[in-house]
């Protein structure tokens, strides 16, 4: 290992065993039960139940971080993010390769890890101090500063249990700021607390890259990933497929079709068996020109395709989404036979593979990221299909209604309401 | 201040120590230099459990006094009053109590450490540290409540005029071996529970099991002499609980009954650490 160099990985791979223990076995009862039924296979000779499904949810990644270097992860969920920082962080074995890392690793897998409910804010300061691996001494030399950066001086003598979550959260990731190890993994510890804090902690986390230690930094949000890293490295089904400088490899990400953002393909596996004979292909956001899309204006019309195929006759069957926002709020709910006109034409579908389509008009949605779930059902008789995270996009609000002040505005939807001013009369 | 921060951090762990990962092979004994690396954590964790027991109890602490009490008062009526079990020269209360005292602490970490991985599941899966921390320390905040209790005794044995000797500095090593005891068989049971929940549901039964196995209510003399007796002693427990009323009542010496005690923790001890070292690969993954 070079003197400069921070961490060094070569060929990891994880392998999970589905299944095979975490289903199947997780009482005696299941154990002793598959044993005897795999000894029942071995008399009828390669009776196919003892298959153990694995998956390989890291496989053969190799690259190097440079002391002093902020590295940033993407990828989409289910790529091996999480995977690789767990096994940085040694919570888990890699199943091959060999990586090595110099110094001491803090992870901020989850802030508030090891936090005691019934403990006060002062003890677990020591507490969670110990658990991230700081010596009693510097948890003693840093305690004011952590009170002061987390803003709960006041209860800071109060069982953390009667905190609000917002003054839990901000003690919890004080503890893990002031952890100095020379190389800090970051997993998505911004996606939480509001717009105020989580600026405060990204200063954070800029000094703690620029006190020349090491960041690994995992992260769905792009613009924190290029504010905080020179360099990233872009995971896909496991694999390493790109490591760039920062800007390039979110564009790779983003543009080049390998998150499939704006479109989104249901393998044979997502859909339950359950869904039959309703058979969900895709999804896709389709922009004015007819491009997919994952970031769309809002002054222009949004069109959102559903394919499907029906393998047999489905009778009543509507096909629709939910439109709702990342917090989960509903904003509004569409299917495809609403209109009398369409309602009377496919009282039955035969079997086909079709298209539902739908225009959201211009001017409807602000600023913003949406998620799309899926239903297929029939009224009061059968719900065929639902997907609650089918796809999601973002809507770019420039040049819609109020733009010409830059704040931002309360509220789902934007829409481009006709307003009339009369004078009614001068005093 | 921050230059003391950084002094104290290069003692224990310096900035430029390499770290390997790799897949982990075989079965690994137990790093005891990385254990001590990791002191101020079993601290932690321990003075964690301490802590946390007796919160929101109105009794708090008191607990820990009333426990042994309340049991010993137990025993004493159904055994001592109403069976009239035969103790010698010794009044029931006494007699039960002094093995009491070594039975509950074993109890107690049993009880905690099986339970211990899987009741810190969150830890477990987010960060790392010799995993056998865990059921360590929770065994280690027992000590306190045993600690407590005994005073309980010394006051019981005052009371019917019973004199401490120097035999009693022999309480040490033998509240040492039922510590290692109870680590032993809890090192087993927590790394088993995080794949078998079933474990936590047997705990009880074991363990009642166990205090009818150790002469507790009874004296050691029921059992027949020879093969059965060295066959009983194999419980760890039973060498403990002879070796506790012989340092604080005197009479016959533990004989071969410590030995074969002894012997039993040491083969549990190191075939537990082996064993949790083979399973703790997997806790993050399966818990």
């Amino acid at each position: 290992m070079e003197k400069d160099t921070s961490i060094v990985v070569r060929g990891i791979g994880k392998r999970y065993k589905i299944g095979a223990f975490q289903e199947r076995q997780d009482t005696l009862r299941d154990l002793i039960v598959n044993q005897v039924q795999n000894l029942g296979n071995v008399f009828r000779k390669g009776g196919g139940r003892s298959k153990k499904e694995e998956i390989w949810a890291l496989r053969d990644v190799s690259f190097d971080v440079r002391q002093g270097q902020a590295l940033g992860i993407i990828g989409r969920n289910g790529a091996g993010k999480s995977t690789l920082l767990k096994i940085l962080s040694r919570v888990t074995d890699p199943t091959e390769g060999y990586g090595e890392l110099r110094g001491r690793v803090g992870s901020l897998l989850e802030v508030g890890t090891g936090f005691h409910p019934e403990l006060t804010g002062r003890e677990n300061i020591f507490l969670n101090g110990a658990i991230l691996g700081m010596q009693r001494r510097e948890i003693e030399a840093r305690f004011d500063e952590i009170v002061a950066f987390s803003e709960v001086e006041k209860f800071i003598d109060t069982p953390v249990k009667r905190y609000s979550s917002g003054m839990y959260l901000r003690l919890a990731f004080a503890v893990a700021a002031h952890l100095e190890p020379e190389i800090l993994v970051v997993d998505e510890v911004l996606a939480v607390g509001d717009a105020d804090f989580q600026r405060k902690c990204l200063g954070k986390m800029g000094d703690v890259a620029d006190s020349g230690r090491t960041v690994l930094f995992v992260s769905h949000n792009m613009s924190a990933i290029l504010r905080l890293t020179q360099e990233t490295i872009v995971l896909d089904k496991g694999g390493l497929s790109l490591r760039a400088p920062s800007g390039e490899a979110v564009d790779f990400y983003l543009n080049r079709g390998l998150s499939k953002l704006g479109e989104r393909y249901w393998e044979e596996d997502e859909v339950p068996a359950s869904s039959k004979p309703f058979k969900p292909l895709a999804i896709r956001i389709v922009d004015k020109d007819g491009n997919v899309s994952d970031s769309v204006r809002s002054v222009e019309p949004i069109t959102i395709e559903i394919d499907y195929e029906l393998l047999e006759e489905i009778t009543g069957l509507r096909v629709g989404y939910y439109l709702l926002t990342t917090r989960g709020e509903p904003v509004f709910t569409s299917f495809d036979i609403d209109s009398e006109e369409l309602f009377r034409e496919f009282t039955a579908r035969p079997k086909g593979v079709y298209s539902s389509r739908c225009v959201i008009p211009a001017d409807t949605l602000n600023e913003g990221r949406f998620v799309l779930g899926v239903n297929a059902s029939s009224y009061r008789i059968k719900r065929y299909f639902q997907d609650d995270q089918a796809l999601s996009f973002s809507v770019d609000a420039s040049g819609a209604a109020g733009t010409q002040w830059p704040e931002p505005r309360p509220g789902a939807v934007r829409p481009a309401l006709k307003w009339t001013i009369e004078e009614r009369g001068r005093s | 201040m921050l230059t003391k921060g950084h002094m104290a951090e290069s003692k224990t762990l310096p900035a430029n120590q390499v770290v390997t990962i790799k897949p982990a092979k075989g079965w690994l004994g137990i790093d005891l230099q990385e254990l001590w690396h990791y002191r101020e954590l079993i601290y932690f964790l321990t003075w964690r459990d301490i802590k946390v027991r007796y919160k929101q109890a109105a009794l708090g602490i008191a607990w820990a006094i009333l426990q042994p009490v309340l049991t010993t008062l137990i025993t004493s009526i159904v055994f001592g009053y109403l069976l009239k079990v035969d103790t010698g020269t010794l009044p029931y209360p006494v007699f039960t109590l002094a093995a009491l005292l070594p039975w509950h602490l074993f109890q107690l970490s049993l009880q905690k450490s099986s339970v211990s991985l899987v009741g810190n599941a969150n830890l477990i899966t987010k960060i790392y540290f010799p995993r056998v921390i865990i059921p360590l320390s929770s065994v280690l905040a027992v000590l306190v409540d045993f600690g407590i209790s005994l005073v309980i005794l010394f006051i019981a044995m005052a009371i019917y005029k019973m004199p401490l000797t120097w035999n009693a500095l022999w309480l040490v090593p033998l509240t040492l071996l039922t510590v290692l005891a109870a680590l032993a068989v809890g090192l087993w049971l927590s790394a088993l529970n995080v794949q078998y929940r079933d474990i936590q549901q047997m705990v009880p039964f074991l363990l009642q099991i166990w205090m009818y196995a150790t002469p507790i209510v009874y004296p050691i003399t029921i059992i027949p002499e020879g093969t059965i007796r060295y066959l009983y002693s194999l419980n760890p427990m039973v060498g403990v609980v002879q070796g506790f009323r012989w340092a604080l009542f005197g009479g016959s010496a533990p004989d071969m009954t410590l030995l074969f005690s002894s012997i039993a923790v040491v083969v549990l001890l190191v075939s537990g650490l082996f064993f949790f070292r083979r399973m703790e690969k997997t806790f993050a993954d399966v818990v």
